[in-house]
């Protein structure tokens, strides 16, 4: 992306019919560390995450916000709007059980996201939200997974990943895209995690202190399981599985290996 | 010459009056709460009848509304200001669970209740509440209410059309020694759970015989440390 005459602010046109600002706000999106969101056909949305740590002082940076017992999200780009967005999203749920006693429908919440970001990519006194958001959960439409971006746009997906290196995920998703639909939780989360993998800088591993695994379904409100409590979910996965493909042996080492 | 500057009295000038109201926005919906904390429980009781003026609306109404894991509420009055007032403190709680990732204590929802009674202070929800649970330690907690908010935490309280039957017989059982006495007692009754839910079946049945307003049924809670319990108990229906 190169700077040109039409790009700063959010409320020029450029010739080609593009407006820059957001694209670039997009690109924020890129920046954060990945997020991997999935679902079968009837019971459970899950999301997943790689958590980055600034230092090795300070705590990994959290990823997953529940907003409601029935829905959470998953961020990737600026946490500061994520939040603002979050305690948006977590009052139109409470309100909803106020006001009409049931959980928000999925697609409403989106919706409503949806026109509120808008409303930044049309003001010349505002910014559009720097973060996209992968949405998960459960409602009496069944189990949902939706992106948003930080152009407004949202989008229904059978499985998505956003962030840095989240390519890799999204090809090992459309690879395996037709076995979700009959997934067990377990196969779900191990898909995820084999999914989330791909997107592992060099020298990595998934470990318990930088997964984040997030489960919501049917009978099971939305929840969120870090550090000891994903422990159970990694067991799903081999030792060797848990490497990234950049940093783990090539294709023939693996299959020279042999597993007990 | 001093009368032409004293101000006249006149209709105009003096205070509206105004007309006997042909509207409230209030009515009594009758009824009687009680709630007793223990050393390690809280039982929290409310009659099942709902009633306006000398006709029975219901037999079997709750009274009774679980907050949070720990604080159950009951409350008399109006029940449409007490369904408002329980929605409110539900929203409440939904935020505080969002902010610190962790249910209130019941001391923690007295004073939401109390201030939320007060934020009404000039249109007040018609509502005597009162709220029993666990504390932080797990010890029994009662706090009793006005309309407005005042409350106090204490061992035992009634409110309702049966408070008056009831309290005196609460304070005949369990009322501690003199606040002068030291060394100062406990706030919770040294009474056995079985022991605290037969005094308030009593008690409600007492109060029953002579209150028109608390009759059908007793609805009982009790919350200790392995949860909530229910029980339910017929009372006279006349």
């Amino acid at each position: 992306m190169f700077r040109n005459q039409y790009d700063n602010d959010v409320t020029t046109w450029s010739p080609q019919g593009r407006l820059h600002q957001v694209e670039y706000a997009m690109e924020a999106v890129k920046q954060g560390s990945a997020t991997v969101g999935l679902k079968n056909s009837d019971t459970y949305a899950i999301l997943l995450a790689l958590k980055r740590s600034t230092s090795e002082l300070s705590a990994h940076q959290k990823k997953i916000i529940p907003l409601d017992s029935h829905v959470g999200m998953s961020i990737a780009g600026l946490t500061a709007d994520a939040r603002i967005l979050s305690r948006y999203m977590r009052n139109e749920c409470t309100n909803e059980h106020y006001a009409h006693d049931q959980p928000l429908p999925i697609n409403r919440l989106v919706t409503r996201m949806g026109l509120k970001m808008q409303t930044s990519t049309q003001r010349y006194d505002r910014r559009p939200y720097g973060v996209g958001l992968l949405i998960a959960g459960f409602d009496s439409k069944g189990p949902h997974v939706y992106q948003t971006c930080p152009s407004a746009n949202y989008f229904d997906c059978k499985a998505m990943s956003i962030g840095a290196r989240s390519q890799s995920a999204r090809t090992y998703l459309e690879k395996n895209l037709d076995k979700f639909a009959n997934c067990t939780l377990n196969e779900l989360v191990r898909h995820g995690l084999l999914a989330l993998r791909e997107c592992l800088p060099n020298d990595m591993e998934l470990n318990s202190k930088n997964v984040s695994l997030a489960i919501v379904g049917k009978d099971h409100p939305f929840t969120v399981y870090d550090d000891q409590k994903v422990e159970q979910f990694l067991a799903l996965i081999t030792e060797a599985e848990r490497k990234g493909k950049s940093s783990g042996p090539s294709e023939q080492d693996r299959v020279m290996e042999t597993e007990p | 010459m001093s009368m032409m500057f004293a101000p006249r009295l006149t209709e105009a000038a003096a205070p509206t009056t105004h007309a006997a109201p042909t509207w409230s926005p209030y009515d009594n919906n009758g009824g009687t709460c009680v709630a007793i904390a223990g050393e390690d429980y809280c039982v929290i009781a409310a009659d099942t009848r709902m009633s306006t003026g000398f006709s029975i609306l219901t037999r079997n109404y709750s009274k009774i509304h679980q907050i949070t894991d720990k604080s159950v509420l009951a409350s008399s009055g109006f029940q449409a200001d007490i369904r408002a007032l329980q929605k409110n403190l539900d929203a409440r709680h939904q935020i505080y669970q969002h902010q610190h990732s962790k249910q209130m204590s019941c001391p923690a929802m007295a004073q939401l209740l109390s201030n939320t009674l007060y934020y009404k202070r000039f249109f007040p929800y018609y509502a005597f509440n009162v709220l029993g649970g666990l504390d932080s330690e797990g010890k029994g907690c009662v706090y009793t209410y006005d309309a407005v908010g005042s409350y106090e935490r204490s061992g035992y309280s009634s409110q309702g059309t049966g408070m008056q039957l009831i309290m005196p017989v609460l304070d005949n059982q369990l009322k501690s020694a003199s606040p002068l006495v030291l060394p100062l007692r406990q706030s919770t009754t040294p009474l056995s759970e079985v022991e605290a839910v037969d005094l308030v079946k009593d008690t409600f049945a007492s109060a029953a015989e002579r209150d028109i307003y608390t009759g059908d049924g007793v609805e009982i809670v009790i919350v200790n440390r392995d949860g909530i319990r229910h029980e339910l108990m017929d009372l006279k229906r006349d």
